[in-house]
């Protein structure tokens, strides 16, 4: 593993706002010839996994009809999703809750446990598994695979009236059924791409900072000086990741209801 | 000396691959997230949300239970109170009814009374009047006899005649009937 380099290594390492989104395997795992090996990625979605279920149980343990502080986050959260899908599509969108709510949960966690600059982690270095692109757009497919599905399996062929938007002169079909089958298209890209580039963008910006402090730091008495700075910067910028990782857990968790609104109710588009 | 040769050659390492588009791990990321997801979403939908929704669902059945309990109260006070009432208003009205009864008892009483000493004054009276009739009679009776005395008296002084008795009266009452 690199952590372990020579001393120049590390000092650069600690400066390469890329070197946080390397993945390093923990164990070697190899079936049917594709690398399927446990890295530190798989470690922090097992983490999450673990966490979010051991949270929310530990939360629900007392399940007191008074509930205490750590019991009414977990039916916070918990009326936060159900309220977020009955807004956007309706009560019958209820049948997807556990759905919404995993996805919710997991997204959340994954960009909060990325937050950690040290976790204990093999390797100690934190590691935020949404700014792979991978795993947004696998996510964000697996939401259009269920919203299409479900759509199809619900309504037929009157899912893809979708396309044909009601209230339209017939022939703007021509122009608007195109717009809108490449709209439907894009959606899992952009839903893929937006949590990605959220949580890439911000860390390397909040890694650029720091290592700013540390290249400042090492030159002398005035450079200890300017790194004030970037320390309030990156302060800033920390508490704004904050706000970022809850909001795209957020948004992705909000769009993924709008597309399940089309699947639930193909006509109200 | 070092350190700016390292820092110069790391970002060209890093660009050969830039790891989130670096290909090596997509399966194994795939993969795992698929196991991680999966585990969440079962342990997610199978425990841990029915029992926070469960707990919900409980305290808004209770509380509602205990609305309806206090709704029930409620009408049972309500209940009481116009019980009360009426029962206050019967005995008022009871009361009221004795009150007129013992009134209109003495009532009869004192009629009744009043019809007695009426009687007893009328049967006094008529008895006084037939009192004073029969005087009155015995009287007349006995201005007739002097009347007519007297008439013979007169008669035997101033004609020397002597009248009967009877003619005397006979003339005495010609004399008071004209």
């Amino acid at each position: 593993m690199r952590v372990r380099d020579t001393k120049g290594r590390g000092v650069a390492d600690a400066t390469n706002p890329i070197k946080q989104f390397e993945i390093n395997p923990i164990a070697d795992l190899t079936i049917g010839g594709l690398n399927l090996s446990f890295t530190n990625s798989s470690y922090f979605m097992v983490a999450s996994v673990v966490l979010v279920s051991g949270l929310l149980s530990l939360a629900m343990s007392r399940r007191a009809l008074v509930p205490g502080r750590y019991q009414s986050v977990a039916e916070m959260l918990y009326e936060f999703v159900a309220g977020m899908i009955r807004s956007t599509a309706g009560d019958d969108g209820l049948k997807f809750f556990p759905f919404v709510f995993t996805l919710f949960a997991f997204i959340l966690m994954g960009n909060m446990l990325g937050m950690m600059p040290y976790f204990p982690a093999p390797g100690f270095s934190g590691f935020t598994f949404t700014s792979h692109i991978i795993v947004t757009f696998a996510l964000a497919m697996l939401v259009m695979l269920v919203v299409v599905g479900y759509g199809v399996m619900k309504n037929g062929l009157k899912f893809f009236s979708i396309f044909f938007p009601s209230g339209v002169p017939p022939i703007l079909y021509l122009l608007v059924t195109p717009i809108e089958i490449i709209s439907f298209l894009s959606r899992p890209v952009t839903l893929g791409v937006r949590l990605f580039a959220n949580m890439l963008a911000g860390h390397i910006l909040l890694k650029v900072f720091a290592g700013f402090i540390v290249m400042l730091g090492s030159v002398g008495a005035l450079g200890v000086l300017g790194a004030a700075a970037p320390l309030v910067m990156v302060i800033a910028l920390t508490a704004l990741e904050f706000l970022v990782a809850f909001l795209q857990a957020y948004v992705f968790a909000v769009l993924t209801c709008i597309y399940l609104s089309d699947a639930l109710h193909p006509g109200h588009h | 000396m070092t350190a700016p040769q390292t820092i110069n050659t790391t970002p060209t390492d890093a660009q050969a691959a830039f790891p989130p588009f670096d290909p090596t791990y997509f399966a194994s990321q795939l993969f795992w997230l698929a196991i991680s997801f999966v585990a969440l979403y079962f342990i997610l939908s199978r425990f841990i949300l029915p029992r926070i929704g469960g707990a919900i669902e409980e305290r808004r059945d209770r509380i509602a239970d205990d609305l309806d309990a206090a709704a029930n109260m409620r009408d049972q006070a309500n209940e009481t109170v116009r019980a009360y009432e009426k029962s206050l208003a019967d005995a008022r009205a009871r009361a009221q009814s004795v009150a007129a009864a013992a009134k209109a008892e003495a009532d009869a009483e004192i009629a009744e009374a009043v019809r007695e000493a009426d009687a007893r004054l009328d049967a006094q009276q008529t008895e006084s009047e037939a009192r004073i009739r029969e005087a009155r009679d015995a009287a007349l009776k006995e201005v007739r006899s002097i009347a007519a005395g007297a008439t013979a008296a007169i008669a035997d002084r101033l004609a020397g005649l002597d009248v009967a008795a009877s003619e005397a009266e006979a003339a005495v009452d010609a004399v008071r009937k004209g």
